[in-house]
């Protein structure tokens, strides 16, 4: 039997794990989606809770980490643009950017959490530190999700055999990006609305 | 070849040919039947822990009705093998019962209804349906059955921790969700089954809209197909909202955070969790506000559970009725309407929850909408059979069995969608009646059809007919002796989830009921062994399947009789639709998909 020809190139013209990463990203707003809706139901039903605690955060911090996720998001764009030009070097400069950039924010992040916690703030404090420590929780979840493959592929850009799925680097960028934009409504929600 | 390979004679033959190929990469036993990223093995994979859990779920259920039948009598043999926490003397406690009540629902929905139909069911039969040699994202498909057994054994934990397993019902309503180890460890496990359906949903997508056959674009798909692909979309939409409900709630279980719990929450023993912390320092928490999140899922989970049901009917119905689906554009576009709706009635679940009278006209009005799409399957359903030449085999006795209960279920529904009168009949047993008669009565009896009708192309043997055909009149009968009652018991004003109904004086003359209900859902559970047995007896001596025993149309019965990794053994085109039966261009009555249009004049002198 000759071989079979069963796997061809995809109907829609859209490589399987960008198609399966856009589909997955649309579940991930709906996953959100739930906390925000729930911090919506919560704020109105306690005004002067939530108005206090975001009071007690610390914004410039925040603005900083937000300024940091940006430019990470910058960096791994650039990174997809020269692996696609070929310029390895350029590569793993940006890719290694952005995975300073991601170590920097997680920096921030337990600077954060450690001044709550010091300052006797916990989840259980209140409704808005429930959701607050949720809503960032998860959100540097997803950035240690996003890590760890960044890392993977620059490690393995240093290798002999070198890095250069480009299609790859664009699924993560798919992510990071989404990762990023998240971040972008937590920082004014959580932060910024007294 | 073309003809050679259609042949039935010779399908054993060429699924031997097909092996022999992959002869040279014989995977480990590890790599081959537990971490296997084949869709096929996955599916069986799918297929037997939900059959497992199908048993241990029906064991609570008959706990149940045991108590409701003989209220303090010790169970029969079980009742002295149990510990004295859950039963005294042999006799269900209250505490028991109502984590018996939780635990069925739980693993009925959670662990075998969904993993059936969307696990089971959608790995096997998309990939072999449009065509190709397996899913587009193998790993993830793996990680996607692996979470389902690790959910399971998290929840069925809950039994050995201090104060039981979860008990506030399968919808697990805070704030008497709010606390206690088994409450958390249910959360964890619908958290970890949730994250396998968005990955299995994922997966189901992708590889529909990636992986078809040439030639086959999408209204070329099966029913099947459409629907499982309709309800991916489902379910990548709606679980993660579930999910974030469960991580909310367990940052209340274990932080008091008070996100669901409501300010000042007194109980008799002063407070609602025993280590003296009281929630309300921080303002007050919405406990409807975990209902409106659960139903937006839960609703749509519904549609899960019933959708690809339907596409499996549909394929059976017009196989054996050897007649095209009637109204097949009709059929796609009523499974998108419902799935549509299915997103915007989550409120009637809450009528009696709190809600502005408005709100629940609106929900009111957009559930009964539903009826309009499930009336356009079921009319075409009984258009599809309408004069045609049906073959009472066991798949399309089940399909036809789907149908009828199917169609008494979904009046009950509008019921309830009615809301004056679902606060007369809301929480009582004829909700009970309801949703048995559209999960057990619909989706069960579909999945059974399904099982049957696919166990040739899954193990490349044939079940017993006989025994199959015995397994679904006794399991016909038994369902509705047992099942039909609880609607006239619920109007009466029996309540849904309760130890002791005969503590009230008014519900003492339904006991004769309930032992007739308990009798007959006895010999329910009992007449399910028949398909136990049947699939297994089968596997091992059943007689070699044909390549196509059912003269059927799709793409997977192109396939070798048992396919190997990768499925088939020749190049797929698809040339037409999926229901040709009864075509004037053949002289046979069906046409397949992959027949070449130059080879159907050959194809039928050849046969005959």
């Amino acid at each position: 039997m000759s071989a079979l020809s069963l796997a061809h190139e995809p109907v829609t013209g859209i490589r399987h794990g960008k198609l399966g990463m856009w589909i997955f990203l649309a579940s991930e707003v709906m996953f959100f989606s739930g906390f925000f809706t729930a911090f919506i139901i919560l704020r109105n039903a306690n005004l002067s809770v939530f108005a206090h605690g975001a009071t007690e955060l610390n914004w410039p911090l925040a603005a900083l980490n937000t300024v940091n996720l940006i430019v990470s998001s910058l960096t791994m764009a650039m990174s997809i643009l020269s692996l696609e030009n070929g310029d390895k070097g350029k590569f793993q400069l940006y890719l290694g950017i952005t995975f300073l950039c991601a170590c920097g924010f997680l920096v921030i992040k337990y600077i954060e959490y450690t001044t709550k916690f010091s300052h006797g703030i916990y989840p259980g404090t209140s409704s808005f530190f429930g959701l607050y420590f949720t809503m960032t929780g998860f959100h540097a979840i997803h950035v240690i999700g996003g890590m760890i493959p960044i890392g993977w592929m620059l490690a393995k850009s240093f290798t002999k055999r070198g890095y250069a799925d480009t299609g790859r680097v664009e699924i993560l960028g798919l992510y990071w990006h989404f990762v990023d934009l998240v971040w972008i409504f937590l920082f004014p929600v959580l932060y910024l609305i007294f | 070849m073309e003809a050679a390979v259609l042949t039935h004679e010779h399908g054993h033959a060429v699924a031997h040919a097909a092996d022999h190929t992959h002869e040279h990469h014989e995977p480990s036993f590890i790599r081959k039947y537990l971490f296997s990223t084949d869709h096929k093995t996955i599916a069986k994979q799918f297929l037997t822990t939900s059959m497992f859990f199908l048993l241990v779920g029906g064991a609570f259920a008959l706990f149940i009705r045991w108590q409701l039948a003989y209220p303090g009598e010790p169970i029969p043999i079980i009742g002295s093998w149990l510990p004295d926490s859950l039963v005294s003397n042999g006799a269900i406690q209250p505490g028991f019962y109502t984590q018996l009540v939780t635990m069925h629902a739980t693993v009925m929905i959670f662990f075998v209804i969904i993993p059936m139909a969307t696990g089971a069911f959608a790995n096997f039969c998309i990939p072999l349906m449009i065509g190709t040699d397996d899913m587009a994202m193998p790993i993830v498909n793996m990680m996607s059955f692996w979470l389902v057994p690790v959910a399971g054994l998290t929840i069925m934990a809950g039994f050995f921790v201090e104060g039981g397993t979860a008990a506030a019902g399968w919808t697990n309503y805070p704030p008497l969700s709010a606390s206690g180890m088994g409450h958390t460890l249910w959360v964890i496990g619908v958290f970890l089954v949730g994250f396998s359906s968005i990955l299995g949903g994922m997966n189901y997508v992708t590889t529909v809209l990636n992986k078809r056959a040439k030639g086959m674009r999408m209204f070329d798909m099966p029913m099947t197909v459409w629907a499982l692909f309709i309800t991916a979309i489902l379910q990548t939409l709606g679980t993660p909202v579930l999910a974030a409900d469960a991580v909310l709630l367990f940052v209340d279980q274990v932080f008091h955070a008070g996100i669901f719990i409501p300010e000042n929450l007194l109980t008799p023993n002063g407070g609602l969790f025993p280590n003296g912390a009281n929630v309300g320092t921080g303002g007050g928490g919405q406990p409807v506000l975990w209902q409106h999140l659960f139903w937006f899922y839960s609703h749509p989970a519904v549609y899960i559970m019933i959708l690809p049901i339907m596409g499996v009917v549909s394929d059976v119905l017009a196989t054996f009725a050897r007649k095209p689906i009637y109204g097949y554009k009709a059929m796609v576009f009523a499974i998108m309407a419902i799935a549509f709706l299915g997103f915007v009635v989550w409120g009637h679940h809450m009528f009696l929850s709190g809600m502005s009278p408005l709100l629940g006209t609106t929900f009111m009005l957009s559930t009964i909408v539903i009826a309009v799409p499930s009336s356009i399957k079921i009319f075409n359903w009984l258009g599809t059979i309408w004069r045609g030449d049906i073959h009472f085999t066991t798949p399309n006795l089940n399909a036809l069995g789907f149908i009828s209960t199917f169609v008494c279920g979904g009046l009950s529904g509008v019921f309830m969608a009615i809301g004056p009168i679902d606060v007369y009949i809301h929480d009582t047993y004829f909700i009970v009646a309801h949703i048995h008669y559209v999960l057990f009565g619909g989706a069960l009896f579909g999945i059974f059809a399904g099982i049957y009708y696919w166990f040739p192309k899954m193990f490349g043997k044939m079940y017993n007919e006989s025994m199959g055909k015995f397994h679904f009149v006794t399991t016909f009968i038994t369902f509705n002796l047992c099942f039909f009652p609880m609607h006239m018991i619920g109007v009466g004003g029996h309540m849904r989830r309760i130890h002791d109904p005969y503590v009230y004086e008014f519900l003492k003359p339904f006991q004769p009921i309930n032992q007739f209900i308990t009798i007959f859902a006895i010999l329910l559970g009992f007449a399910q062994l028949i398909l136990i047995f049947n699939l297994i007896w089968s596997v091992k001596f059943g007689r070699p399947a044909p390549r196509n025993p059912w003269r059927a149309n799709t793409l997977e019965w192109a396939a070798p009789a048992h396919p190997g990794h990768g499925n088939f053994d020749r190049d797929i085109t698809v040339y037409r639709g999926p229901y040709e039966f009864a075509s004037p261009e053949s002289k046979r009555d069906y046409l397949p998909q992959w027949i070449r249009p130059a080879h159907v004049e050959q194809e039928t002198v050849a046969k005959h």
